[in-house]
């Protein structure tokens, strides 16, 4: 295993991060952070983000491990439902005689 | 029934934080002089460590470590005012007069507290034995028959597991790591393990204090700190040090050449501007 930081110029490892608010609650991403290491990247979400009573659960996932969507892709990838009304619920009429709709 | 200014969204609403009480055992009325004087031990203990590790911000190897020194050293901040409160009860005076306005002797801090910074190893060897420590001494304060320092060590032992958790994780990282950082470790450890033995010196005020349920007996902390500063050891795969204890004499007021300087730069500004707010 190398060690990260034996270089002294090479900065830590960038995490993101994820925080659940309350029980019941999914993760929420809150931002990203440095750390040599997942243990110390908990440990460094709990003191940066959790100062005041933000969550009771952390997630931290290494930022090399997240696959991103093309941004130069937008049109192709998140323009094309405009338009496709019918991918909506209230699309469609209540057909006669359904309750509690 | 259908409110034409509703949000379609539902109610944002803001609601209120809800503050805890700042000051820990503030509740609990004036202390006995003994009582206060103990508290001066606990209090000050915990001042020291917090006025040093105050200087690592915006020094620390990464700011993410920045803050987590920031963060331990304002906890301990606030186990220094709740047991400073307390203890100024007993004579008339804030938690401020006695940061403040004491002079070196009536510190009652331990040397482990005032020993220097060094570099980030002696730092976190300090934060494991003062982690340790703390751990074990506010577990046991917690059952206390005085109900000032059960309250506020009740509060600060969630804080200063924490604080163990944080030292030994840098402690296996430091002596698993790399050649220098383990070189590093190991010299800290040698320079910090004398001032673990006066921790644990029993003497008359915790005698009269512990027979009657209020304080710890300090020889009695001894075991179950060393057991845990030798279980962290040897996850570390380093050695004990062979080093001799010091003489170390803060309990009594006779400190180190490093409290000075400490107290110096701590006290200057409220001396300079006595009273002064902002």
């Amino acid at each position: 295993m190398s060690t990260p930081g034996a270089d002294p110029r090479e900065p830590w490892p960038l995490w993101e991060v994820f925080v659940r608010a309350n029980r019941g609650l999914s993760h929420v991403h809150v931002g990203s952070l440095h750390a040599p290491d997942a243990e110390m990247a908990i440990r460094n979400a709990r003191d940066l983000y959790t100062r005041r009573n933000e969550g009771v659960s952390i997630w931290v996932v290494s930022a090399e491990a997240v696959t991103t969507s093309d941004p130069g892709a937008r049109d192709e990838w998140f323009e094309s439902p405009a338009g496709k009304n019918y991918r909506h619920a209230r699309y469609y009429e209540k057909a006669e005689g359904v309750r509690h709709l | 029934m259908s409110d034409p200014h509703a949000d379609v969204h539902g109610d944002v609403t803001v609601h209120e934080v809800e503050l805890a009480e700042e000051l820990a055992g503030s509740g609990a009325g004036v202390a006995s002089p003994d009582v206060a004087e103990y508290a001066m031990y606990l209090g000050d203990d915990a001042l020291i460590l917090a006025q040093q590790l105050g200087w690592w911000i915006s020094r620390a190897p990464e700011l993410e470590e920045d803050v987590a020194l920031a963060n331990i050293a304002l906890d301990l901040l606030g186990h220094a005012r709740s047991f400073l409160h307390y203890a100024g009860s007993a004579s008339g005076r804030s938690e401020d007069d006695l940061a403040y306005w004491r002079d070196e002797p009536e510190f009652r801090s331990a040397w482990l507290f005032e020993q220097p910074n060094g570099d980030f190893a002696h730092t976190i060897a300090r934060q494991l034995f003062a982690s340790l420590y703390f751990e074990a001494l506010y577990r046991g304060l917690a059952g206390s028959t005085d109900a000032g320092l059960a309250a506020i060590a009740a509060k600060a032992v969630k804080e200063v597991v924490y604080h163990v958790d944080h030292a030994e994780q840098w402690m296996l990282r430091l002596a698993l790591g790399t050649d220098e950082s383990r070189r590093r470790i190991t010299v800290a450890v040698a320079d910090l393990w004398p001032y673990l033995d006066e921790l644990f010196r029993d003497d008359a005020l915790t005698g009269r204090l512990a027979a009657a349920g209020a304080a710890i007996p300090p020889g009695s902390l001894r075991a179950p700190v060393m057991d845990a500063v030798e279980d962290v050891m040897r996850r570390c795969e380093l050695q004990a040090p062979e080093v001799p204890y010091s003489a170390a004499g803060g309990r009594s007021g006779r400190h180190s050449s490093q409290l000075g300087y400490i107290l110096a730069e701590m006290q200057v500004l409220a001396r300079a501007h006595p009273g002064a707010t902002w």
